[in-house]
């Protein structure tokens, strides 16, 4: 590790006026201390963010605002979220281990990189971390990275939940930075590798994440289905996030998104658009597959994924609205 | 003090010594007496030592496959704060020891062996600048003008008989497959471990004058100390190896490692100690793998389910020129008939990391894909998978014909069965659907070879009643302190807490050492033997014959006579050293621990995740010393039969040799969750071959053939068989039957 210094904000100014002056956040550091600890990330300046007051969960409306602050636990942890935005309580707790999860935040987990073992190992090529150097997944041991979004320069994953939930959730990020405040959808929020692995996200330079705007609850069932290796504690294979409504035994609307599978958290509206106003049926749900799915594209070892994603999606459309689907 | 038995184990003593005493400790589920000191932090690991002037050293790997370090750039790192060093000594280790070297492995880091291999190690007064520097230093290589191949399955790679494994061949094993009733020739693939202990390897060198004080996570004190000495060109006298308390080892820490001579060297080289810790990626990538394996398995059974013809035959990798090679067939000698056989390990050179010990080597793989196979045969038989095995223990070893010594693997596979309610099992495939989920049951047997080694502790009555017990045998984590204590309070008469255990230190009797499932009856045999040497005086004292006497709370009694114990002993100290060492009965007898396992999963219908659900595990190893420790060695081992079955699997990249899964987050072992109710049964035994305690090895035992029935119960979930291990859902998925299907078949 690099020799740093840390200066702990007073509020969301003081971070401004830090992170202005080229210092990086830190907020858990669950992620951030680890890459520092490789040199994958070596900020000389640290800024803790923890004791700026963001970390309230407070009304918004009919919806929600959840402080960048709020930990990974509270924010499961709270009446509302789990009564009417359940999604997002359960992706939270899918993720991570509970000591994790007591430390993470909000802000922290939407910036989380990659898990692409290339990209955490300084001895191999990848773009995202030196630009240039190529991508050393490509050709590589690729099981966990993504089919949908890739480009010839990456093809790591964002590998999160919380996200996942969000974007079914149509959630918003709220940021302040040196031009002011920006409210941005969390579909808009990540960003494709493209020519540019680099960038992750779209925040700009020296902006905060201020927290996280939840719409007024939909009311419709919501799932949360990750995929893994084992039953807790890993990152996922694939996952689904459902927020879903049926009338008259038809799916009047629906929502969904998907992690792991591709290069950001994945949301494709003619997915849903071939589900809205159809009866459920397996061969509805091999559709909306189809479409998921029509551009996807394996590397080798992550091939798979594109079946995991198929038949992950089904049992999620089974669970969500088929009464009793997969009794024997 | 003479006894009736010489040191080496030339015939069982059938005496059973142990059912005679009274104090009752033998067998009691104890709990560890380190064990608070460990949960509230007060066990000092080695890491944790604070020795004043400590200088931190950290290991820099060669990011190269193979090949010579042509340049070290050290100037600039030399010049970053803190540095002081940067150091590629001759000494220097490029792998790590086989288990029982007792001699330096390959040195001299200027060769690259394998990615990953260490080639300097940088010290800076903290260990973050030591870090630093590390990732700093610039190193130039020449690549290998002939690289020895990266992937076991070249065409390139030199495949060798190992020397220490001749196969095993009798009849004819073709001529018996085709005219069997029923044959099965399948080939299953396992891939590469790592020990993962929670310890990560550390060691703490200091020099005082000319002798060497290390502090750190080793496995075998007196080998160990064998080695460093041979590394650096001392005596072994000069050494002394101080580690009362291991986080774990399962193999990885039998030799002396990388970080042991570099800390060395470079304390010797600064004038000061050095502490050395291994980062989680460097014990990944330096230490020490299991081999990845590709099995044959052939079986060959008659009309009525008899096996006439076996036959495994396995590849396994190592470095060039390393002895090692997984043992893969080696309960598969002993465990199911058929004379018609053929055993065999071959061994690919290439270029990875030391394969070497891991978990139960040999049993952990070969077990797990022996017994898929046999409930392959089983299906094609259409024969309950006990009742098979039940039909095909042999009376003596094939081909060999050595008696048994013990073998409770008929009553293992009963009282399991019994227990986990065998008789519910649908015995075809894809009956049981709970919503998502396809449950299924497998069994499969337990097996893994017995071994005694040489041993020796001290054993001390003092004055004022107390016994202290002393050998350089190792605790990682197992129960050694509460095992030994409790054979000394049995022998000697005295309540545990009159028991003290000093271990981990070369200065005391060198021990067995953990590994190989030998250290409880090794050393437990030598702390037995000073006992009786010390019971004989007390009887003496006494006046009275020594098979006469009796010890109980302190008080000794035969003859007619009765007296405290310690004023048997008056004021100086009885201390005798107890010494054990393999001898006739290791050849005269096959001596095997056994058992069965039981396990439930499900497997999800849609996505093809495979969860535990419950497993039940019953097993035979001669004597229970402590049951809670016993039970405990049983649990962990059906754990990381969990982690073999499902999840475990090094990941090499085949481009350039280097392990991409090098940390705990994408190595996956089995975590709380994946973890369901385990139940074990212990059946006691005696087996006075194994050792005068009566008992056999029983820490290793729990993982060997554990992830084969989980395999079994997978294919009886949901009729899928697959033969590559972990059974991770990708391999599943496409072969599921249609998830839609029983819904739709209840609809119509
Ligand atoms: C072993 C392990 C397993 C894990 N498993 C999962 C899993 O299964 N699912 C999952 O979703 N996640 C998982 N995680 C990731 C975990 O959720 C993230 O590490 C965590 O959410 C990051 O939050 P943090 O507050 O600790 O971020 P930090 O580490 O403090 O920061 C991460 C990054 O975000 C930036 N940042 C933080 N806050 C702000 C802000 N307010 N404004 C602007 N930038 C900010 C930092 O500068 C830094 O670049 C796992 C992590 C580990 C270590
Ligand atoms: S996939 Fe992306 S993160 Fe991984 S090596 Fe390639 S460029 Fe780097």
């Amino acid at each position: 590790m690099k020799a740093f210094t840390l200066d702990h904000a007073a509020d969301a100014q003081d971070a401004l006026d830090a992170l202005g002056a080229g210092a990086t956040a830190i907020a858990g550091g669950t992620n951030l201390v680890d890459l520092m600890k490789l040199q994958i990330a070596a900020p000389d300046r640290l800024v803790s963010i923890r004791r700026t007051g963001l970390d309230q969960i407070a009304p918004d409306g009919e919806g929600l605002r959840i402080g960048a602050l709020v930990t990974n636990a509270d924010c499961a942890a709270d009446g509302r979220v789990r009564r009417d935005w359940p999604l997002l309580a359960q992706a939270i707790l899918a993720g991570a281990s509970p000591q994790l999860r007591n430390r993470a935040t909000t802000g922290g987990n939407l910036c989380q990189r990659t898990r692409c073992g290339y990209f955490y190992d300084t001895t191999q090529a990848c773009n995202k971390r030196a630009p240039g150097t190529g991508c050393g997944a490509l050709g590589g041991f690729n099981r966990i990275h993504a089919v949908l979004g890739t480009s010839d320069a990456c093809i790591a994953t964002y590998p999160g939940d919380m996200a996942v939930a969000l974007l079914a959730l149509d959630a918003e990020v709220l940021t302040q930075g040196p031009d002011g405040e920006r409210t941005i959808p969390v579909g808009q929020f990540h960003r494709q590798p493209g020519d540019d692995p680099s960038r992750d996200n779209t925040l700009l330079p020296g902006e905060l994440i201020t927290g996280v705007r939840l719409p007024a609850p939909s009311g419709g069932m919501q799932i949360y289905r990750k995929v893994r290796d084992r039953a807790s504690y890993a990152f996922a294979l694939v996952s689904v996030a459902a927020d879903l409504a049926m009338e008259d035994g038809r799916i009047a609307r629906c929502a969904l998104a998907f992690g792991s599978l591709g290069t950001v958290p994945w949301r494709d509206r003619a997915v849903e658009q071939a589900l809205v106003g159809e009866t459920p049926s397996p061969a509805l749900f091999d559709k909306a597959a189809d479409v998921l799915l029509r551009d996807a594209r394996g590397f080798g070892e992550n091939d798979f994924k594109i079946v995991l994603a198929r038949r992950a999606l089904a049992a999620t459309l089974a669970e969500a609205t088929l009464s009793n689907p997969a009794k024997g | 003090m003479r006894l009736p038995f010489s040191d080496m184990y030339n015939r069982p003593d059938e005496r059973n010594l142990l059912d005679r005493t009274g104090q009752g400790l033998i067998g009691k589920p104890l709990d560890r007496p380190e064990g608070p000191l460990k949960v509230s932090g007060a066990a000092t690991y080695s890491a944790e030592w604070n020795l004043p002037n400590c200088a931190e050293g950290v290991l820099v790997l060669a990011s190269i496959p193979q090949g010579t370090v042509r340049e070290i750039h050290a100037d600039p790192v030399l010049a970053m704060p803190g540095v002081m060093a940067v150091i590629a000594d001759k000494a220097m280790v490029r792998r790590s020891a086989q288990g029982t070297a007792g001699k330096a492995p390959a040195q001299d880091v200027t060769t690259v062996e394998y990615f990953g291999q260490p080639v300097a190690v940088v010290v800076a007064e903290t260990f973050e600048q030591a870090r630093d520097a590390a990732l700093a230093l610039r190193v130039d290589y020449d690549p290998a003008e002939k690289p020895v191949p990266l992937d076991p399955e070249s065409p390139q790679a030199e495949v060798e008989t190992p020397s220490d494994s001749k196969p095993i061949e009798g009849g004819d094993l073709d001529a018996a497959m085709r005219e069997a009733a029923f044959a099965i020739d399948v080939s299953y693939d396992t891939p590469g471990h790592a020990s993962a202990a929670m310890e990560p390897h550390v060691t703490i060198a200091e020099w005082q004058d000319d002798r060497l004080i290390l502090r750190g996570s080793y496995q075998m004190l007196s080998h160990n100390v064998k080695e460093i000495a041979d590394c650096l060109s001392i005596k072994p006298d000069k050494v002394r190896i101080i580690a009362p308390y291991v986080g774990g080892g399962f193999g990885s820490k039998l030799g002396i490692t990388h970080e042991a001579v570099a800390a060395a060297v470079a304390a010797r080289e600064i004038g000061r100690p050095v502490r050395v810790v291994m980062t989680r990626q460097q014990v990944f990538q330096t230490v020490m793998r299991r081999s990845e394996t590709r099995q044959r398995v052939r079986l060959a059974a008659d009309a009525g389910g008899r096996i006439v013809g076996l036959g495994h035959e396995a590849l396994v990798s190592n470095l060039p020129q390393e002895d090692f090679a997984e043992p893969v067939t080696q309960a598969t000698e002993f465990l199911y008939g058929g004379d018609n056989r053929l055993l065999k390990v071959e061994v690919a050179r290439i270029s990875r990391l030391t394969a070497g010990s891991v978990r139960a080597p040999g049993e952990a793989v070969g077990m797990q894909v022996l017994e898929a196979a046999m409930d392959e045969l089983a299906e094609a038989i259409g024969m309950d998978p006990i009742e098979l095995r039940k039909r095909n223990l042999p009376a003596t070893v094939p081909v060999e014909g050595t008696p048994y010594s013990s073998r409770m693997l008929v009553e293992a596979l009963e009282a399991g069965a019994k227990a986990f309610g065998w008789d519910r099992r649908q015995p075809t495939p894809c009956q049981t659907r709970e919503g998502d989920w396809w449950i299924g049951h497998g069994v499969a047997s337990a097996a893994r070879v017995n071994m005694m080694v040489p041993a020796e502790a001290r054993v001390t009555l003092n004055p004022d009643g107390s016994a202290l017990v002393e050998t350089d045998q190792t605790d990682i984590g197992t129960g050694s302190y509460a095992i030994l204590g409790q054979i000394a309070g049995e022998m000697l008469g005295l309540p545990i807490e009159r028991v003290k255990v000093e271990l981990g230190d070369t200065r005391l009797p060198a021990g067995a050492g953990s590994g190989g499932s030998f250290g409880a009856i090794s050393t437990g045999s030598a702390v037995m033997r000073a006992c009786e040497a010390i019971r004989e005086t007390l009887a003496k004292k006494l006046g009275c014959e020594a098979e006469e006497l009796q010890l109980k709370d302190g008080v000794a009694s035969g003859g007619g006579k009765q007296q405290p114990i310690a004023g048997l002993v008056q004021e100086k100290p009885l201390a005798e050293t107890g010494s054990i060492k393999p001898g006739k009965t290791a050849k005269d007898f096959s001596q095997a621990s056994y058992g069965a396992f039981f396990a439930e999963v499900a497997v999800h219908a849609f996505t093809g995740e495979t969860r535990v659900r419950r497993m039940t595990g019953a097993f035979g190893f001669g004597r229970v010393l402590n049951a809670k420790t016993a039970r405990s060695q049983c649990l962990g081992g059906m754990v990381w039969g969990i982690g073999s079955a499902l999840t475990e699997e090094l990941a090499f990249d085949l481009r350039d040799g280097h392990l991409v899964n090098h940390d705990l987050a994408e190595y996956h072992v089995p975590v709380h969750a994946d973890v369901p109710a385990i139940e074990v049964i212990l059946l006691e035994e005696r087996d006075a071959a194994a050792s005068p305690l009566q008992a056999k090895g029983v820490g290793e035992l729990g993982i060997c053939g554990a992830a084969g029935a989980i395999a079994n119960a997978i294919h009886n979930a949901c009729g899928v068989r697959v033969r590559s291990f972990p059974l991770t859902l990708d391999k599943l998925i496409d072969q599921l039957p249609d998830p839609f299907a029983p819904a739709t078949a209840k609809v119509a």
